[in-house]
């Protein structure tokens, strides 16, 4: 009796082991680095401390730097949930046989290098490319540039994020229970008033997760602005963290401090809007 | 499409279905298919799964379309218009309470679309018609079957349609529960005086239920009428066997003198009377309820009485049930006959082994024509033990 309600702890202990040496112990390292003051006059050392100025000079220094990457992510998520929802829709019901075709499709970027397909991204938008001459030619184009432009870092995530929205809106819309959807029929709701009333309600766990899975990893991503952007005006916090850590000599305190605000405030926003749209309750 | 929903949704009278068809690729599920259900009844469309009982159900509602024939409520033609647009609610076999939202926006989600200004209250009303008042804030999955069925019942009952269809709405109940729906589902139609199309595969709930039953079969209905003449005098031997059991034999009519029908059986003549022979000539089928018909010990001296009598056979089987004891009884020439017995005395009538001697009022027997299939309508498994 006794070894089993032991069980469930043991069967914790690998998973929690590698929580803790992997995660959480670097993560309370990662705290005191955020705390420590540098030896004045020797780069590169440092003392602990609790230096709460490396957090006011992150975000008096680099407060754009985060505006920009809740900014450019919550644009990205806004353009895939736009792009996706559809698509996910006529997957889940419009598109019988070719369903399967269509799931590969949608997860067959996975199979190339994330920064491969970036990096192919920087020649679909170059300025010898048919849509930015097209663009040009209709002078249509402020500036006459895509690359090293917002826009360029937004088509990047939006593209690189495209799959974590589908995936689990398709999810949720292919779980639906068809009669529900054709319950809403018969009590008086036409095709619009239904997709709103019935169908878009019972795709929230999915439009949550979709939302969340892009938006979160996209206002921490650098490879988007690093490889898409400008080196002075679209730069995210990611690379900020990037530069401090590994290029500025002294930086580390000051990276520590990014990471953690960033982490702050994005587990500030995520737990507003889960509480905002929540729904556990939905079976 | 032209904007007509409000004049359909005022449509009132008759539900009529005009030699309506559903083909699915080369599937006929509904085979010209003619029916009139008066305003007002409680009618029952029952068979077994896959007759087309659901596909018709589905065609009134609107979630499907004919591939010909026309729908009509009262003159007005409901062809081709989507479901939102009639006058007619389903309560889903599944229930299909919509998860997202509580009982209260459940019941009021049809008033709520069609734009009727106290929702919420005739939502409440609806509930207490089903006696679900006291759940108006729970959430679907809060509740257990039966209550998810009473609130899918009040949420098509509160748009007051002029045809409520019920597609299998009991079958997720256990048995108890299903008896006692079935008491509510009567006290609520006559209470509320709509018409209500059930469909189901259960013979006792639909002619428990019904004032009128239709028997369908392979997309057709094979007969319809109210519950006690459809039992009475079957006339296929599909409805014999779907509704409630019989005892069929074959044989050809030797004689009919306007009155009665003699036929021979190879146990033997009985007479059926003329106005039950449902086949006058040649080879008949002649059939008989099992309850209908009487043990006898063989040894004993039968008091016929212008009853039907055959046998000796022997019986093979005796299964006690309380309020009747079956007998299953070998007889040459006819095979197994089923017997129901009510149980008057303490004593069974026979025992495994027994000779006995079988008999029928003539006025419990039919016929029917003489090219009916015996098992039409028997349950598969029991065709299986039976053969």
């Amino acid at each position: 009796m006794r070894s089993r309600r032991l069980a469930p702890y043991v069967l914790l202990i690998p998973g929690l082991a590698w929580l803790t040496i992997f995660f959480i112990i670097p993560l309370v390292q990662l705290g005191a680095v955020s705390l420590q003051s540098g030896f004045p006059g020797y780069p590169g050392y440092y003392y602990r401390d609790v230096n709460v100025g490396n957090y006011a000079s992150a975000l008096t220094e680099f407060g754009a730097h985060f505006g920009r990457s809740i900014l450019y992510a919550g644009l990205a998520t806004l353009f895939t949930f736009c792009l996706a929802y559809p698509l996910a829709y006529t997957m889940a019901f419009k598109a019988g046989r070719w369903r399967n075709v269509m799931l590969i499709c949608v997860v067959a970027p996975f199979f190339t290098s994330f920064i491969l397909r970036t990096i192919a991204w920087r020649q679909i938008l170059a300025d010898d490319s048919p849509i930015v001459r097209t663009l040009n030619a209709l002078d249509i184009l402020p500036g006459g540039h895509l690359t090293e432009t917002w826009v360029a870092v937004v088509a990047g995530l939006t593209y690189n994020f495209l799959p974590f929205m589908v995936l689990p809106i398709y999810a949720s819309l292919e779980r639906a229970d068809p009669r529900l959807i054709e319950a809403g029929g018969d009590l008086y709701a036409n095709g619009f008033t239904t997709f709103r009333t019935v169908t878009v309600p019972l795709s929230m766990p999915g439009i949550i997760a979709g939302t969340l899975l892009t938006f979160i990893p996209a206002a921490g991503d650098y490879v988007n602005a690093e490889l898409l952007g400008s080196d002075t005006s679209t730069k995210m916090v990611g690379n900020v963290i990037e530069s401090q850590f590994f290029r500025v000599l002294g930086g580390f305190p000051v990276a520590a401090a990014l990471s953690f605000t960033l982490m702050a405030l994005i587990l500030v926003m995520v737990v507003i809007y889960i509480r905002r749209f929540g729904t556990e309750e939905l079976v | 499409m032209a904007r007509r929903g409000p004049d359909l949704r005022g449509a009132t009278g008759d539900l009529t279905l005009q030699s309506v068809t559903k083909e699915f690729g080369s599937f006929t599920a509904v085979d010209e298919l003619d029916l009139v259900v008066p305003r007002g009844g409680f009618f029952a469309l029952l068979g077994p799964s896959g007759c087309g009982k659901t596909t018709t159900l589905r065609m009134v509602a609107g979630l499907e379309q004919p591939t010909s024939g026309r729908v009509f409520i009262g003159s007005t033609d409901l062809t081709g218009s989507r479901p939102y647009e009639r006058p007619v609610n389903t309560v889903f076999q599944s229930y299909a309470l919509f998860p997202h939202l509580d009982i209260a926006g459940n019941v009021a989600f049809g008033p709520r679309r069609r734009g009727v200004k106290d929702a919420a209250a005739r939502a409440t009303e609806a509930l207490e018609l089903v006696q679900m008042g006291h759940l108006a804030d729970r959430k679907p999955g809060q509740l257990s079957g039966g209550q998810q069925q009473r609130v899918a019942v009040a949420r098509a009952l509160v748009n007051r349609p002029e045809v409520l269809l019920l597609d299998e709405p009991l079958g997720a109940l256990d048995l108890k529960l299903r008896r006692q729906m079935q008491v509510e589902l009567k006290r609520i139609q006559t209470e509320v005086g709509l018409t209500f199309i059930h469909v189901t595969h259960d013979q006792e709930e639909a002619m428990t239920m019904a004032d009128t039953v239709a028997v369908m079969n392979a997309g057709r209905i094979e007969q319809m009428g109210p519950p006690a003449e459809l039992y009475d005098l079957p006339r296929t031997a599909f409805v014999a066997n779907f509704l409630g059991q019989s005892n069929l034999v074959r044989g050809t009519v030797a004689a009919d003198d306007g009155d009665v029908v003699t036929v021979t059986t190879r146990a033997g003549q009985v007479v059926v009377p003329s106005a039950r022979a449902t086949a006058r000539t040649g080879d008949v089928v002649m059939g008989v309820r099992p309850e209908k018909v009487r043990l006898e010990q063989a040894s004993d001296t039968p008091n016929l009485n212008g009853d039907n009598m055959v046998g000796p056979g022997t019986v093979v089987d005796v299964s006690f049930s309380g309020v009747s004891t079956q007998y299953i009884v070998d007889v040459p020439g006819l095979g197994s006959w089923t017997v129901f017995a009510q149980n008057l005395g303490v004593d069974a009538v026979a025992r495994r082994g027994d000779s006995v001697l079988l008999m029928w009022n003539p006025y419990h027997a039919f016929t029917l024509p003489g090219d009916e299939d015996l098992t039409a309508g028997v349950d598969p498994d029991v065709v299986e033990v039976l053969t």
